[in-house]
């Protein structure tokens, strides 16, 4: 089993309510989309499985291991085998392509070995490999703040494919991306996944992207699991009771009394 | 298809830069005789731990503290008046050398032309000379011109740190948006009056934090000048330190410390309040 | 309305200042700039307008530059290294102890100026460029400690935490994420720094710590005009020079 909760909740410390009730569990191997509308609790899971945030109620055990009953150094090793990528992945703007992928491998180097790429990269053909997989071969000795926000988030998956950890936690991986780059690097990334027998789960808010690339889908509303099923079995009303947004008037013609305004989550 | 051998583009430079750092710094340790282990060496640090055992106690007769009290007093005069005197320098050398104020600049898009950037040339190359001599050497020059005491001490200060203020003033005035002054010299209006009612409100700011951040540090330069002879508290740091009046040196260091940072409030308060 | 009475009466104290320290120095400069003490000054003066330019002293001025400039270099590479080692628990990365620790030996260091330092230095150590070095190193590690200490609390966290989640070690996380993003302005720092301690250097020869400061009190204090004028000229381009190349450097490296 690669992950398990039960019966987790989160509570941010200024009282908001993140998630209830979560009772997950995800084998080894499996890809799972999570999908649900803003502010519904998707980069809460995502940084809860990563052993970022501790959760205020229930267990969670991650790759057959308690997370928070470790004590800090045996959970850095933990952390080493997850690898999490961010939404906005938050690489230092003057820093170089190629740097920022052998980050990845921080967890397993020795100090010593890190210290010395940092003056010279030791590993050049594994960083061009894993930004080949994503079609950004080219960019290996650019700096990341002449890249765009998709490509920067490409450059987010070819670190933690880099890192190569046996569970992935992909938020909103594709967001900045036109639906054609979408699209194919998410079928990239479920490949690769499937060829290394590693666990996936990406968060999503295209629902057709996640209904396409992925055989499990998680709904996940005001913070508590609304289905967990195959996309086939998946109905409209459900996807509509998901995404169903009272605050948000029906009529063009009326006035909005209420803009919901776009949670983009920061991490 | 074989893969063409990857080259890391930075490696050559970087070795370079390496090279040359390494290359400069032999020579570099040679000539400034670093040596750390002076400072823990036992005859050396048996000499520093009885100057330090000399501290205590602190010196604090009354006829001591007098001299102290008026020994501050005087640095903190010293500090104040070279300011004024070095604010009456600074201003008409700032009108002078800033391009802000620039009537040929008008015509070029914002450049002078190069006879108005000649012609301002000898000012900022006086504020650059004015500047880059350190105040003590002024105050060395001055203490053998006008004698030993405070005298000295203001001038070295107007001097040097009129010439820190002109340049800095210049800047500002280049640096505040140019469109309110300008639109007054396009209308015919003299160069000073321009001046006043187009850059000065928006400039006076970061003048007035400036200047009270300079006060500031005058303050701990007169008690550098001191040590030259240029009165106040460093003159009598340095009087103790010659005759190994251990208590004294330290009472005074103390109160150096605590002048310090009264100052550093009072120019917060002071650029709290004005801004 | 307070606030501008209030702002007009805090103005009017500031003259009053200003008025009371030209009384309390007793300074008259009527006296100052009359007549005799004019042309005494003059002829003071005059005595550096020729310049001494003997191969000799040339030769010497040479030697006392290159002490100088080492002085300046390695005293503030020296202040950068311990400033940085410093500025990480006084940024609070290593707990509220070493915080309070780290910023208070950062304040001592940094209050008292160079020549004080480089007095006791001279006084522990004895004569010589090794003072000076010495005493710029542990005065500028303070200022250079406390700016260091300021960009590392302005930096963002993200990267370096992102790094941990990854199982990375605190120093490796640093140096990876937090490092990239503050590095230019640590430079940037550091060659002002340098641009201040150039002038500084030739200061601390007076207290005995080499360099044309030593040369500069030596000459004046034997009444040799002529030596003293060629010296400050050198002094006065070694400053135009490291300034110069501390502005192409921040240009070339550190343009952000």
């Amino acid at each position: 089993m690669s992950v398990s909760l039960s019966g987790v909740g989160l509570t941010h410390a200024n009282g908001q309510v993140a998630l209830s009730g979560i009772d997950l569990q995800v084998k080894t191997g499996e890809r799972v989309a999570i999908i649900g509308p803003s502010g519904a609790g998707k980069t809460s899971l995502l940084r809860l499985l990563a052993s970022n945030l501790r959760p205020s109620t229930g267990r969670i055990s991650l790759l057959e291991q308690q997370p928070w009953q470790l004590g800090a150094r045996q959970r850095q090793q933990l952390r080493a085998r997850i690898g999490l990528t961010h939404q906005a992945p938050p690489l230092p703007p003057r820093q170089r392509v190629v740097t920022a992928v052998l980050a990845g491998k921080l967890g397993q180097w020795s100090l010593a070995k890190s210290l010395l790429n940092l003056l010279h990269p030791l590993d050049l053909p594994g960083a061009q490999a894993a930004l080949a997989r994503l079609d950004l071969a080219d960019k290996l000795f650019e700096r990341c703040d002449q890249l765009s926000g998709g490509q920067l988030q490409r450059v987010g998956i070819a670190r933690v494919l880099y890192q190569a950890p046996e569970l992935i936690l992909a938020d909103e991986p594709v967001s900045a991306m036109d639906p054609v780059l979408a699209g194919h690097t998410l079928s990239v990334l479920n490949e690769e996944v499937s060829r290394r027998g590693m666990t996936l789960l990406a968060s999503l808010h295209a629902v057709e992207l996640a209904l396409a690339h992925f055989p499990r889908i998680i709904g996940v509303r005001e913070g508590r699991v609304l289905f967990d099923l195959p996309p086939a079995a998946i109905s409209r009303e459900q996807l509509e009771a998901l995404y169903a947004n009272e605050q948000l008037q029906a009529l063009p013609a009326a006035p909005l009394t209420a803009q919901h305004s776009l949670q983009i989550p920061r991490c | 298809m074989l893969k063409p051998v990857l080259r890391d583009p930075a490696a050559l430079p970087r070795l370079a830069l390496t090279l040359l750092a390494l290359l400069l710094l032999w020579p570099g340790l040679r000539l400034s005789e670093l040596n750390l282990a002076v400072l823990v060496e036992r005859d050396n640090a048996a000499n520093m731990g009885h100057f330090v055992a000399g501290f205590w106690p602190l010196a604090h007769d009354r006829e001591f503290l007098q001299l102290l009290g008026r020994s501050i007093l005087e640095t903190l005069a010293i500090a104040t008046a070279g300011m004024a005197l070095a604010l009456l320098l600074a201003l008409p050398a700032a009108l002078l050398a800033s391009r802000a104020l620039s009537l040929s600049a008008m015509h070029h898009g914002g450049r002078p032309a190069w006879w108005a950037q000649a012609g301002r040339w000898p000012v900022r190359g006086l504020l650059i000379v004015l500047r880059s001599v350190p105040e003590i050497v002024w105050a060395l020059l001055f203490v053998r011109a006008v004698g030993l005491g405070p005298t000295a001490g203001v001038l070295a200060i107007a001097i040097t740190y009129g010439g820190m203020l002109g340049k800095v003033y210049a800047e500002i005035f280049e640096s505040v948006d140019p469109r309110p002054s300008r639109a007054l010299l396009m209308a015919g209006s003299p160069r000073l009056a321009a001046f006043a009612y187009g850059v000065l409100p928006n400039a006076a700011a970061e003048m007035l934090s400036y200047t009270v951040y300079r006060w500031e540090c005058a303050i701990r330069a007169s008690v550098v000048m001191g040590f030259v002879g240029a009165g106040g508290l460093g003159q009598q740091i340095d009087l103790s330190l010659r005759l190994f009046a251990g208590g004294e040196v330290a009472s005074m260091l103390l109160c150096f410390l605590a002048l310090v940072l009264l100052a550093d409030q009072l120019s917060r308060l002071l650029r709290a309040r004005l801004l | 309305m307070s606030g501008r009475l209030g702002n007009y009466a805090l103005l009017l104290a500031l003259l009053a200042a200003v008025l009371a320290s030209f009384v309390y120095l007793g300074i008259d400069l009527g006296a100052l700039l009359g007549g005799d003490s004019l042309s005494q000054m003059g002829q003071y003066a005059g005595g550096f307008l020729q310049p001494d330019f003997s191969p000799k002293h040339l030769h010497a001025i040479l030697q006392g530059a290159l002490e100088t400039l080492a002085m300046s270099a390695i005293g503030t590479l020296l202040a950068a290294v311990l400033g940085l080692a410093l500025a990480l628990p006084a940024a609070g990365r290593l707990g509220w102890l070493a915080l309070t620790g780290a910023r208070l030996l950062l304040n001592a260091l940094r209050a008292i100026p160079e020549l004080v330092w480089a007095a006791l230095v001279v006084l522990a150590a004895g004569l010589g460029p090794n003072a000076g070095t010495l005493a710029l190193a542990l005065h500028t590690s303070g200022v250079l400690g406390r700016l260091f200490a300021e960009a590392l609390e302005n930096a963002p966290k993200e990267p370096a935490e992102a790094l941990r989640l990854g199982g990375s070690g605190q120093l490796a996380a640093f140096c990876y994420g937090t490092l990239p993003c503050v590095w230019p302005q640590l430079i940037a720092y550091a060659l002002y720094r340098w641009e201040n301690n150039i002038r500084m250097a030739s200061v601390l020869g007076f207290v005995g710590a080499g360099g044309l400061g030593q040369m500069l009190h030596v000459s004046l204090s034997l009444f040799q005009e002529a030596r003293a004028a060629t010296v400050m000229l050198a002094m006065l381009l070694l400053v135009l020079a490291v300034d110069a190349l501390s502005a192409w450097t921040r240009q070339r490296w550190v343009s952000a």
